[in-house]
């Protein structure tokens, strides 16, 4: 048997996007290797039906653990235990801050070898080779496992949630043992959202800004420039400037935070860091706007313009709404 | 309190970046600088120092790579550490993430810290989880990306973003804490600082010093075997102005997005 143990996040009843794809991934790959994909949940009283629905997916079986939520080094703890005490040759991963921490301490419990930021995985021989883009995407590497068990971290949105129709797979509870330093880290508060509700998850435009603004003031330009598009139009941000404090967190693109694909995303003093690539590059069109004709952005824009933002964004707004009328 | 900070060398951001096409490794010649992430965490520890909450003893630099790697331990003092560990041995050399982990881990538990610091992801390998590998094996807990950081008694209160916002969590030392670059502006070194990197004292260390098993570690030994390389699907290159006449520029812009419906 070739079975697949897959990480699924959830939080406050909902089970994380980027989970669902590496659990319908994990199916369609333990299909191809003979083998069957579970999926685990570790957590604080995780209802029967959450963990049930991961059949949906293509799980035949979800095992369910209870243990702290939120903290990587529990859930390696929990899938060690599982993993010594199953049939499983690969553990998945959907990504994200979670899925690294909790992949990597995985790797050095196990001795196992770890491929992240991976965007495709295919079957080869009984084998799975993980295919990740490294220098900044320019290059492609396939990596394969000598050890026992493998560990795929997938790259955030890399694989394509499926749902199969397969009704509701068998929850079993999983018991383990928390090592003495994973009880070391204790979550004090989670989720806290910082800065204004915004949504700019529905928006046909987006002007996002980055660092480059230079500071919090500079966002007022690209709030001018959403304004001229109009209603449809909204203003979003990179990482770096939301914990710096000149945005609100809920406009946060990337990584570990919302992923979009408008019609235009139009990215200012951004320089295209692979965490806020990930949140954006299906966008249908994307043009940026950086002094620096070396940022990764350009790599991946459709329109680049290497420039200063705090000459051409006013002039940009003006000349939107005389377009406009 | 004494703090370890680990650091890397990693290719000059001016410099091309490419792969060994012969062994699939990444090819580490040419220029090479401190990795620019690194320098948010010697930052920090010299904040900690100097926040006087705990009295820090001795911030130490640690790396594992090649000759050219005291380079990077030359800045990490220059920019505030007291001394540095130089892991290098043709043993641990193509080692993979959970084999380089590994054998800092060892490099540390010689020093016993209580608490290792470490940038939140080299500029070059692209890879944020050294930090989990090597707090497993020194069976400490361990937190990435931390962009806040306050001393209480024996232990550490993180801030940090994850996925669904962010979290406040309590770590208690010894700790192994990965900073994220929001968490502080690192400073410029003096001159003086600079002169005097090379005369503190550096320790060049051995696989055998550190006690690290020689068959798990190095590129044979290593669980994750980089079979290819291959370029990636060719994507038609984007169009590019070099803003000279802005109102020209604009003009550009907005016949672009015209043409696209977009306004």
């Amino acid at each position: 048997m070739t079975n697949i143990l897959v990480y699924a996040l959830h939080y406050e009843g909902a089970i994380n996007k980027n989970s669902l794809g590496a659990v319908s991934e994990g199916a369609k790959l333990a299909a191809e290797l003979g083998g069957e994909a579970h999926a685990i949940l570790v957590g604080e009283g995780v209802p029967q039906d959450l963990a049930a629905s991961l059949g949906n997916y293509g799980a035949s079986k979800v095992l369910v653990a209870e243990g702290p939520e939120g903290l990587a080094q529990p859930v390696v703890d929990a899938m060690g235990a599982a993993i010594s005490g199953g049939d499983y040759k690969y553990a998945l991963f959907g990504g994200g801050l979670l899925g690294f921490e909790i992949g990597a301490g995985l790797a050095a419990r196990l001795g196992a070898g770890v491929a992240m930021e991976v965007t495709a995985v295919r079957a080869e021989g009984g084998e799975l080779i993980a295919e990740r883009p490294i220098l900044g995407d320019s290059a492609i590497s396939e990596i394969s496992y000598r050890s026992e068990v493998g560990i795929v971290i997938g790259r955030l949105n890399a694989f394509e949630i499926k749902e199969t129709g397969a009704g509701a797979a068998a929850v079993e509870q999983l018991s383990f043992e928390l090592s003495p330093h994973a009880s070391q880290a204790k979550m004090i508060t989670r989720g806290e959202q910082r800065g204004a509700d915004v949504d700019i998850e529905g928006a046909d435009i987006l002007v996002a800004g980055g660092r480059g603004l230079g500071k919090a003031e500079g966002f007022q330009l690209c709030e001018e420039l959403a304004g001229a598009f109009g209603n449809n139009a909204a203003v979003a941000a990179t990482r770096a400037v939301v914990d710096a404090g000149w945005y609100p967190y809920a406009a946060q693109i990337g990584q570990t935070g919302k992923t979009v694909s408008p019609k235009l995303y139009l990215a200012a003093g951004i320089s295209g860091a692979i965490q806020h690539k990930v949140g954006m590059q299906s966008s249908e069109n994307i043009v940026a706007i950086n002094k620096d004709s070396n940022a990764p952005i350009f790599e991946f824009s459709d329109l680049g313009i290497v420039g200063d933002l705090n000459k051409i964004l006013p002039k940009l707004t003006e000349a939107v709404k005389a377009k406009k009328g | 309190m004494k703090i370890c900070v680990l650091v890397k060398e990693v290719p000059d951001a001016a410099v091309e970046k490419r792969l060994n096409n012969s062994t699939g490794r990444m090819d580490r010649s040419g220029e090479k600088n401190l990795n620019p992430y690194d320098t948010h965490a010697i930052e920090a520890a010299m904040q900690i120092r100097e926040g006087g909450v705990a009295p820090v003893e001795e911030i130490v630099a640690v790396t594992m790579g090649p000759e050219s790697a005291v380079r990077a331990l030359h800045k990490a003092v220059s920019l505030g550490a007291d001394r540095s560990v130089h892991l290098s041995d043709e043993a641990v050399a193509g080692s993979d993430v959970a084999a380089t982990g590994y054998a800092l881990a060892q490099t540390l538990r010689r020093e016993s810290p209580d608490l290792v610091l470490l940038g939140q992801q080299s500029d070059d390998g692209e890879c944020y989880t050294i930090g989990a590998v090597v707090a497993e094996h020194l069976g400490m807990p361990s937190l990435t990306q931390v962009i806040k950081m306050d001393v209480e008694t024996g232990a550490l209160r993180c801030e940090r973003q994850a996925e669904y916002g962010y979290d406040t969590v309590q770590v208690s030392l010894p700790a192994v804490i990965s900073v994220g670059d929001a968490i502080n502006e690192p400073r410029y070194p003096s001159l003086k600082a600079i002169m005097g990197a090379k005369k503190k004292p550096l320790e060049t260390v051995g696989a055998a010093d550190v006690e690290i098993d020689t068959s798990k570690v190095g590129g044979e030994n290593s669980a994750a075997r980089w079979i290819a390389a291959k370029a990636p699907p060719a994507k038609a290159a984007g169009e590019i102005i070099e803003d000279e006449d802005t109102a020209e520029t604009v003009e550009k812009i907005v016949a672009w997005l015209d043409e696209r419906k977009l306004i």
